[in-house]
């Protein structure tokens, strides 16, 4: 899932400072659940709007936000209110929040910032699991990732850095590499790290990337 | 050949010292050090942004130690440079003749003077010990032909206090088959770690230098179990530190005795002594543990 959090009000507001007549959209998928853009957020958000004064003249909790045809339609039901929106707020990810401004001619406003690809550890907390590298290695390394877990994407093993099997970086954080080896060594499957990994080829990152399945 | 791996290969005890590069371009103080180091150690070991500080570069201040006639060890860490930076910077030792390269994966910036910065670890030790084995054979890791080759002798870091230590011994052995010689080991002062860590890597095809932090006191002991990965300054010293009526003359005498008895147990191949800004004690702490290099001795 695509978790994405609500901007800090002041810089919304900010954004909008001389927009009158809002509308408001947010995503039914990812943007509901991690609470930034379901309809819970978007009444809360137009309420707040209305208190400043500003005129909210619609809503709509896409479904979902980030599939371009379907916006495409849904968004003609708001066809009057956009004629006479100066702003509309999404309330999305950062991909949602582009297919919407493809779609609409007023100026598009982004109500979240788009924080990482990760995983409902329970409700309301989430945890990053994929950086969407181009290449993936969780076959050799027990169902952790790397590239995403070590802050350094290292691929040979542990830096020096880790105290008591905590990282470096962010001593919250388990070292990626200590519990590579833990599982590993559970699994019994220790030879996975033997084998010296040639420098990741980072052509695989190259942006932006495109995919067609037809 | 480089002087380093001479005397390692002989099975001479090699002494080398961490001297930083400085913060800004006086570098008085450094060739005020370097003459201070001089006929005593085999090789000086020049940090690469060390805790991903931003001052003088490694290259540059080798190369001024090389002038001054010390054997430098160019430290190189995968932070700062992706792999054709990390290439240039390894062509450009060869060219000034810096032979000894310990690669390093680096702290993260985030813990530095900078942590604005965006993070680079394109290679990782094992890439940058991959990359300068490549640049030794002649191309580049494009596969490109060089004019001509560089020579280096190639060194890693290992932690021998380590929770799970395996994986660190895994990955020594990985940095080995990546072209890594010499080992140097995070700061040790509990001969007990390193009697562990000698019996469980003496098949390994390398040579180990047992990192040597003097302690200046008991405050400094007790901040670094806590807050720097890898050490662990056992009770007993920090007891002696906080007793000693001399501090900084303690900490010179626990270095030398711990040096010393490495040296009788064979535990290690050499030592790298990390004075961490009080670097002319290196010579102080030789003159206690008795080491003088053959080089030196025999001029
Ligand atoms: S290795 Fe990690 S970042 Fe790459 S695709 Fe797999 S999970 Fe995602
Ligand atoms: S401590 Fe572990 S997770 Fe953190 S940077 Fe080092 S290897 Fe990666």
């Amino acid at each position: 899932m695509i978790i994405s959090e609500q901007k800090p009000i002041e810089e919304i507001l900010e954004s909008i400072k001389d927009c009158k007549k809002v509308v408001i959209t947010g995503c039914s998928l990812c943007a509901t659940t991690c609470k930034s853009g379901g309809e819970e957020e978007i009444l809360k958000l137009k309420e707040i709007l209305e208190e400043q004064g500003k005129e909210v003249l619609g809503y709509k909790v896409l479904d979902p936000a980030c599939n371009y045809l379907k916006v495409r339609k849904d968004m003609k039901k708001l066809k009057s209110e956009l004629k006479e929106a100066d702003a509309l707020i999404s309330l999305s990810c950062g991909d949602g929040t582009q297919t919407v401004a493809k779609v609409v001619k007023v100026p598009v406003y982004p109500g979240t910032n788009t924080l990482f690809i990760g995983e409902i550890e329970r409700v309301g907390k989430f945890e990053e699991a994929c950086r969407a590298c181009g290449d993936c290695q969780l076959a050799w390394t027990g169902g952790i990732c790397p590239i995403t877990k070590c802050p350094k994407s290292l691929i040979n093993g542990p830096c020096g850095g880790a105290m008591d099997g905590k990282c470096e970086v962010n001593s919250d954080n388990d070292c990626a590499w200590v519990m590579i080896y833990e599982k590993l060594k559970e699994m019994d499957k220790l030879e996975n790290l033997e084998e010296v990994k040639p420098p990741t080829d980072y052509q695989k990152w190259v942006h932006p990337s495109k995919v067609s399945i037809r | 050949m480089s002087l380093l791996r001479e005397v390692l290969e002989n099975g001479e005890f090699a002494i080398t010292a961490e001297m930083a590069p400085p913060k800004g371009t006086d570098i008085s103080h450094l060739r005020k050090c370097a003459q201070l180091m001089k006929g005593r150690v085999h090789g000086v070991n020049v940090t690469d942004f060390q805790s991903a500080v931003m001052r003088v570069t490694s290259l540059a201040t080798c190369k001024i130690l090389k002038e001054e006639g010390l054997e430098p060890v160019l430290q190189l860490t995968g932070r700062d440079r992706n792999r054709i930076a990390t290439q240039g910077e390894l062509l450009s030792a060869g060219v000034f003749g810096i032979e000894n390269v310990l690669c390093l994966t680096g702290d993260h910036t985030v813990v530095g003077d900078h942590p604005q910065a965006k993070p680079v670890y394109d290679l990782d030790c094992i890439g940058i010990l991959q990359a300068a084995t490549t640049l030794m054979d002649g191309k580049d890791m494009a596969g490109n032909e060089l004019n001509k080759a560089p020579e280096f002798y190639l060194g890693a870091c290992v932690t021998p206090e380590y929770e799970p230590l395996e994986i660190q011994i895994i990955k020594m052995k990985k940095k080995i088959k990546a072209g890594a010689r010499f080992f140097q080991t995070q700061g040790v002062f509990d001969i007990e770690t390193m009697r562990k860590f000698r019996e469980l890597t003496k098949d390994l095809d390398c040579k180990i230098l047992a990192g040597i932090i003097p302690l200046k006191s008991a405050g400094m002991a007790k901040f670094m179990n806590k807050n720097v990965p890898g050490i662990n300054v056992p009770d007993k010293l920090i007891e002696r530190m906080k007793n000693a009526e001399d501090k900084k003359k303690e900490g010179i005498k626990i270095a030398a005795e711990l040096i010393q008895q490495l040296k009788e147990e064979n535990l290690c191949d050499g030592v790298h002594i990390m004075a961490i800004g009080a670097e002319e004690n290196v010579p102080v702490i030789l003159d206690e543990a008795n080491l003088t290099p053959s080089y030196a001795a025999n001029a």
